[in-house]
């Protein structure tokens, strides 16, 4: 069975962020990049669903400038076959991102596409239900674990106190969250192997971009911490400020 | 991955080498760097004060490619280069000075030799186990009256009619209890002919051969070391590795392993230094980080240049061995200086962290009781001063 999976290169989740000059982006001098954490998980479920059919490929597919191809690279390492790099700009639009995928993803005979439940860097969870749209698929958003079972996939989503467990006819798109899918360790000997794998460079498709980021800034300075008292004499005061001030009991 | 609480470790880079390593090279650190991170440093403390090696790490080890992972694909190796190799053994050894032990004995010490010194059945029959951990290798040369000095060994090697008869006493094994095989170099000649030293891989269940876990260590707590009794072994005449030749062999393993050696180092070193700034920022005394006092800026500032200074002979050695020009006396060098600065760094990063610098939930004590094996090991630091004193000076003075 083959399976796409759209992945993203992000900021290191450990990057202390700095805003740009504009006002409208993030310094990239110095930030390291991995691959969208969300994205790990998806690949690790696309790989483990191939091991699990025994048969297929696992098709990675970006969208990104060129030093992407490092986050593909990755992703051939832990085991994927093959990647594409549609060579783009990535904007805030998820639609516009959907759509460039969608039309590198149509021509593929893939009844599975995952991707991470959202990006690292702009948590806005658009692409993957959007690119479902595109393509008109159905579509599971924020899916633990999955498997395929002949013509559907059933996945399984962690609701509030409970499990939800839905059925897809394929093809579907799921996008993927923290769950089953802890993700491998790429092994040396796929580091190496990784350079003979195919990676493709394409343009990726024009599309406008149908929002923009007009301001960006950092959270305010946390106020400093307040010392209330020492010992257990301290607590009544202690709980009647979190009660009245901070609201949170 | 991407979930820790704990800021994770971003390594200590300030001459950006990083863009003088190839992709593939950072993609190998930094897996080493999180499987360390993840597998580790949460076991690792633990596994010393009870002084154990964290064996299940092996098998581990040998799924991620790290056990001979500059040797060829076609004997189940990574095949990388040796700058990879390096920056594996500098993320190993960020972790302990033991694991990083364990992985330079099975791969330069015992996979190198069967592999340059080896038969091709040798190399069949255990190269690829000893990749993958399934097997485990120890290195025995030492002896308890021959340290510095392997030349002198008694460890004698006599033909019989269908073989070799073994005898004698190897100390301070690493790996030695728990090893599969042992590749063991005992004298074929006169005591003192350096030409009959010859190298022989011995299965450790063959009948004679016993260990004896060393005890009463202050150091490399987490790492087995042993003595190795050799009594009357009885082994086959295909146990002996046919390639070799002489003392220089050994040596040859040697200054493989001193290479890891040399970036080890400066992964203890990032741990120790790495440790001591943060603790000098949050560790408020006199109403200020006690990194804003100027004495432990000094201490700072010296451990950020030995790192620095470290990184690039280590580089550019690694540079050298990869073209095939590096020579043994420029490897004395860089385990010499490298493993020396270790030393200092991990010492004074335990100074910094003062009373809490003892404990156990910090790593600066741990790496520099471990660090005193490592200058101790390999060529004591004295022994490469001589090596570099006669090749600058032209006279022997060991
Ligand atoms: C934890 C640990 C693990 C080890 N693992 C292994 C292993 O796996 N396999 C193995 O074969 N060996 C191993 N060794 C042994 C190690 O290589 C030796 O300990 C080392 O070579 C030094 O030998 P020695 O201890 O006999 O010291 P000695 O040779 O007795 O040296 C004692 C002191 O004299 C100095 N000295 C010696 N000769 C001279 C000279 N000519 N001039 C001036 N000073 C001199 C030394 O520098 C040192 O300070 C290990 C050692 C340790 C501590």
């Amino acid at each position: 069975m083959n399976i796409v999976v759209c992945l993203k290169r992000v900021p290191d989740t450990e990057t202390r962020v700095r805003i740009d000059a504009e006002g409208t982006g993030i310094e990239t001098d110095g930030v390291k990049y991995v691959m969208s954490p969300y994205d790990e998980f998806a690949l690790e479920g696309a790989l483990r669903a191939r091991e699990a059919a025994g048969t297929g490929e696992v098709a990675l597919v970006t969208l990104g400038d060129a030093a992407s191809g490092e986050t593909l690279r990755q992703g051939l390492a832990m085991g994927a076959d093959r990647a594409v790099l549609l060579d783009g700009t990535v904007t805030p639009d998820g639609l516009a991102t959907a759509k460039a995928i969608a039309a590198e993803i149509e021509g593929v005979d893939a009844p599975l596409v995952l991707l991470g439940v959202k990006a690292a860097d702009d948590d806005q969870q658009q692409v993957g239900p959007m690119l479902a749209v595109v393509l008109g698929r159905p579509c599971a958003t924020g899916v633990v674990e999955f498997a395929v079972e002949g013509a559907v996939v059933r996945c399984e989503r962690e609701t509030e106190g409970g499990t939800e467990v839905l059925e897809l006819p394929l093809p579907a798109v799921l996008t993927i969250t923290k769950g089953a899918y802890e993700p491998r360790y790429a092994s040396l000997k796929g580091i190496m192997a990784a350079k003979k794998k195919p990676l493709e460079q394409k343009s990726a498709i024009a599309v406008e971009p149908g929002l923009v980021v007009e301001r960006l800034e950092l959270p305010p300075d946390r106020p400093p911490g307040r010392v209330v008292g020492e010992g257990p004499e301290a607590v009544p005061e202690l709980v009647r400020l979190l009660r009245e001030e901070a609201k949170v009991l | 991955m991407g979930f820790q609480v704990a800021a994770k470790f971003q390594g200590i880079d300030f001459y950006n080498l990083d863009a003088l390593f190839s992709e593939e090279e950072r993609m190998v650190r930094d897996t080493v760097r999180d499987w360390v991170e993840d597998r580790v440093l949460p076991v690792i403390g633990q596994a010393y004060v009870e002084r154990t090696f964290p064996t299940d790490l092996i098998p581990e080890m040998g799924e991620l490619g790290v056990l001979g992972a500059n040797l060829p694909e076609k004997y189940g190796c990574a095949g990388l280069n040796n700058v990879a190799y390096g920056l594996i053994m500098q993320e190993l050894e960020r972790g302990d000075s033991g694991l990083r032990s364990f992985a330079s004995v099975q791969g330069a010490l015992v996979m190198y030799p069967i592999y340059a010194f080896g038969s091709e059945e040798q190399r069949q029959q255990w190269l690829p186990r000893l990749a993958s951990g399934e097997k485990i290798g120890c290195f025995g040369l030492t002896e308890p009256d021959f340290g510095s000095n392997p030349a002198g060994m008694i460890t004698t090697a006599r033909k019989t009619s269908d073989g070799w008869l073994l005898n004698g006493t190897k100390m301070w094994i690493t790996n030695g209890s728990m090893a599969d095989v042992a590749v063991v170099w005992a004298q074929t000649g006169e005591i003192g002919d350096t030409k009959g030293i010859r190298g022989f891989v011995v299965p450790t269940d063959v009948a004679g051969f016993s260990a004896r876990d060393q005890k009463g260590k202050l150091s490399l707590l987490a790492s087995d070391t042993s003595e190795l009794v050799l009594e009357d072994v009885e082994l086959p005449a295909d146990a002996l590795m046919p390639e070799t030749s002489g003392l220089k062999n050994p040596l040859m393993c040697l200054t493989q392993a001193r290479y890891g050696i040399a970036w080890g180092g400066i992964g203890a070193a990032m741990a120790c230094y790495a440790e001591a700034l943060e603790y000098g920022i949050n560790r408020i005394m006199f109403d200020g980080p006690i990194a804003g006092k100027q004495i432990q800026q000094v201490r700072l500032a010296e451990m950020v240049t030995k790192i620095t200074q470290a990184q690039l002979v280590a580089y550019h050695l690694g540079r050298m061995k990869d073209d095939g020009t590096m020579t043994p006396q420029q490897v004395s060098l860089a385990k010499r200086a490298n493993v020396d600065m270790a030393c200092e760094v991990a010492r004074e990063a335990r100074r910094l962290l003062g009373a809490n610098g003892i404990l156990i939930e910090y790593a600066s004590m741990r790496h520099m009781a471990n660090l005193e094996s490592v200058y101790t090991y390999e060529g004591t630091h004295d022994i490469h001063s001589l090596i570099l004193g006669q090749t600058v000076t032209g006279i022997a003075a060991f």
